[in-house]
């Protein structure tokens, strides 16, 4: 087997030259592989599905019928409104139970954390028929609703179904996270607050936010970019084209819109790598500011 | 421009704490502090000093029955965001996510100052400390002597009824502790404010306090100043938690202290006593002819103003002797020691 060294030696580099150009040389040939890798699987890949959404009758215009067109610009807001208030909720539930579960010691704390990130492993199918079984037409709430007032509620086919399964599905991941960082938190910086006469709220608000700051913003990210791409929970609850990943679905196998299928994956993959950087970028700054 | 605070006396009334799990942190303790007096509790780690600490702040509740006064005020079932305490941490406990202006005016801003009064008051706090250079650093951007400066004007900045401080110079390396240990009994004293200070270095229980709260277990072993607590310590534990001191095993016989290199004599002491302890500084080196006891130079420490000789064959453990003779000592050589009898303890 040839050794890069000997590789390097063999390189077409005079003698004499510039030690420094055989060492771009090196680093050219050690940094080949990632970029074939890079551009294999991703380069390629994203290229393609550009110029696919750019392939359909209307041409480039394809991606701007994406924001024009009412049925696909509502779909694409609903996404949005959905996964924001998805990540808020959840955000707001992990933050609540996670400070519990870290600061209270009971009976059976382990097994309760334990059962609670169970969902982990379940697809979104699986999510989606939970949600059935507890808000369809013959889920529970159902039942019990029509005991109670004698009227049936049903919500697990329209959005309000979907923020139930979307809630359901992100609370194990954001949890483990939230009770991480609440795990560090220092105990003397709240006592401090106290002592100089900080209420509990005014500790929450000044203290223990700021210190879950940064974990809250990246797992929120994570939360609210799951959301945005989900697909099996909405696919179970039959959700339509209420979704952005649904509609994709919808136009690319019903419709057999190839063009539009891929500029909407396009604008989904965009907007939601622009709200991570955004969130990162403030992240950073919130840690620099807290470090 | 340093006002005089008004302070509160502390009381505390058959206090005790006893954890959840059983485990009896704090005996009944009874103190009384004066307004403005400097109170040291000095203790081992485990002893209860920084649990007894917390129930003056009121972040721990003693045991039913117990009371904690603050003047004429029963204190027991405020929380310390009412007590008006002003407390300094080991860890300084600064805030991470605000500058060294912000941290001090934290107090004033929770009570709703607004933000013109509350920055000229945290930067009169800040010329207190010499801390004006550094109003807009952040807190990572300060030195360890720094953040514990930021951290006492910050409690000081709420004007409180009392001040304490709990292991507050031990995480700094020595020197600055005698700088900022100076700095801070000086300002005390200016300020006339009621403080106790919790901490396991007798040196600095010795150079701040007022008084010394001398714990051991859970309980309070011995109270005075800090001459008592080093010239006639209450107890053997004091006496050999504080300071040097020596053992010396024997027996009385005739007004004597008998031991296998020598006799102290010692009027005092009860005819039973089988052990001896006195301090380095209670030894001279003296003639053959008038000395209580012999022994031979195992290391000699030259410290300038006086030599630490450490003397083999007296007892079962070597005895430490501070001597300010000019003389030069050499190791094996042979010295005669004599002990100031009226400065031997027994227990």
């Amino acid at each position: 087997m040839t050794s890069i060294a000997a590789v390097v030696e063999r390189a077409p580099v005079s003698p004499g030259a510039d030690p420094r150009a055989r060492e771009n040389v090196l680093l050219l040939l050690l940094i080949t592989p990632a970029i074939v890798v890079f551009s294999a699987f991703w380069l390629l890949p994203i290229a393609r599905l550009v110029a696919l959404g750019a392939s359909g009758e209307a041409g480039i215009e394809t991606y701007l019928s994406v924001l024009t067109n009412g049925r696909y610009a509502s779909s694409l807001l609903q996404t949005l409104a959905l996964s924001g208030l998805v990540t808020l909720t959840t955000l707001a539930i992990a933050v609540i139970s996670g400070l519990f579960l870290v600061r209270q010691d009971f009976f059976g704390r382990s097994a309760l954390v334990a059962v609670m990130t169970l969902p982990l492993a379940f697809p979104g199918v699986v999510i989606g028929l939970m949600v059935i079984m507890l808000g369809g037409r013959q889920g529970i709430v159902g039942d019990v609703s029509v005991a109670l007032f004698g009227v049936k509620t049903v919500f697990a086919y329209n959005m309000v179904g979907l923020f139930v399964g979307y809630v359901y599905f992100s609370i194990p991941r954001v949890i483990l996270t939230v009770m991480a960082a609440a795990e560090k938190l220092d105990i003397q910086l709240e006592e401090a607050a106290r002592s100089l006469g900080a209420t509990p709220p005014m500790v929450f608000r000044d203290v223990i936010l700021p210190g879950l700051q940064p974990a809250l913003i990246s797992s929120g990210a994570i939360c609210f970019a799951t959301s945005m791409g989900a697909f099996g929970t909405a696919f179970t609850l039959n959700a339509g084209a209420s979704v952005l990943p649904m509609l994709i679905y919808t136009e690319f196998t019903l419709n057999a819109n190839i063009a539009v299928a891929a500029a909407l994956s396009v604008v989904l993959g965009l907007i939601t790598w622009a709200v991570l950087a955004l969130a990162r970028s403030f992240a950073g700054s919130g840690v620099s500011a807290a470090g | 421009m340093i006002r005089k605070m008004d302070s509160s006396p502390i009381r505390l009334r058959n206090c005790s704490k006893t954890y959840g799990d059983g485990t009896i942190a704090v005996g009944p303790v009874d103190i009384e502090i004066a307004a403005g007096e400097t109170v040291v509790i000095l203790g081992p780690s485990g002893c209860g000093k920084t649990t007894t600490l917390r129930m003056m702040a009121g972040l721990e509740m003693p045991d039913p029955g117990g009371h904690v006064l603050f003047g004429a005020d029963d204190v027991t079932r405020l929380p310390i965001e009412k007590r008006n305490v002003g407390m300094v941490f080991q860890s300084y406990a600064l805030f991470p996510n605000l500058d060294v202006l912000e941290n001090i005016a934290y107090g004033l801003r929770v009570r709703g100052i607004g933000l013109a009064e509350r920055s000229a008051r945290a930067r009169e706090m800040m010329g207190m400390m010499r801390l004006e250079p550094f109003a807009e650093r952040r807190i990572d951007q300060l030195s360890g002597g720094q953040k514990q400066r930021v951290a006492l004007a910050r409690a000081l900045a709420i004007q409180p009824r009392a001040l304490l401080l709990d292991e507050a110079l031990t995480a700094l390396d020595a020197k600055l502790r005698d700088t900022l240990r100076t700095e801070i009994d000086v300002l005390l004293r200016r300020l006339g404010i009621t403080t106790v200070y919790v901490t396991h270095d007798q040196e600095e229980a010795m150079s701040l306090g007022d008084r010394i709260i001398v714990m051991d277990r859970g309980k309070i072993v011995q109270i005075g100043s800090p001459r008592e607590i080093y010239h006639r310590p209450g107890c053997r534990f004091v006496a050999e938690f504080v300071g040097t001191m020596n053992r010396l095993p024997g027996e009385v016989r005739d007004g004597q202290f008998v031991t296998k290199s020598g006799r102290i004599p010692c009027r005092h002491l009860d005819p039973d006593c089988r052990e001896v302890m006195f301090r380095p500084e209670s030894v001279t080196i003296a003639d053959p002819a008038e000395c209580d006891l012999t022994g031979r130079v195992a290391a000699t420490f030259f410290l300038g103003d006086r030599t630490r000789l450490v003397v083999d064959g007296i007892g079962d453990q070597p005895v430490i002797v501070e001597s300010e003779s000019a003389g030069e000592f050499v190791v094996d050589q042979i010295v005669h020691l004599k002990v100031r009898s009226a400065a031997v303890h027994a227990f």
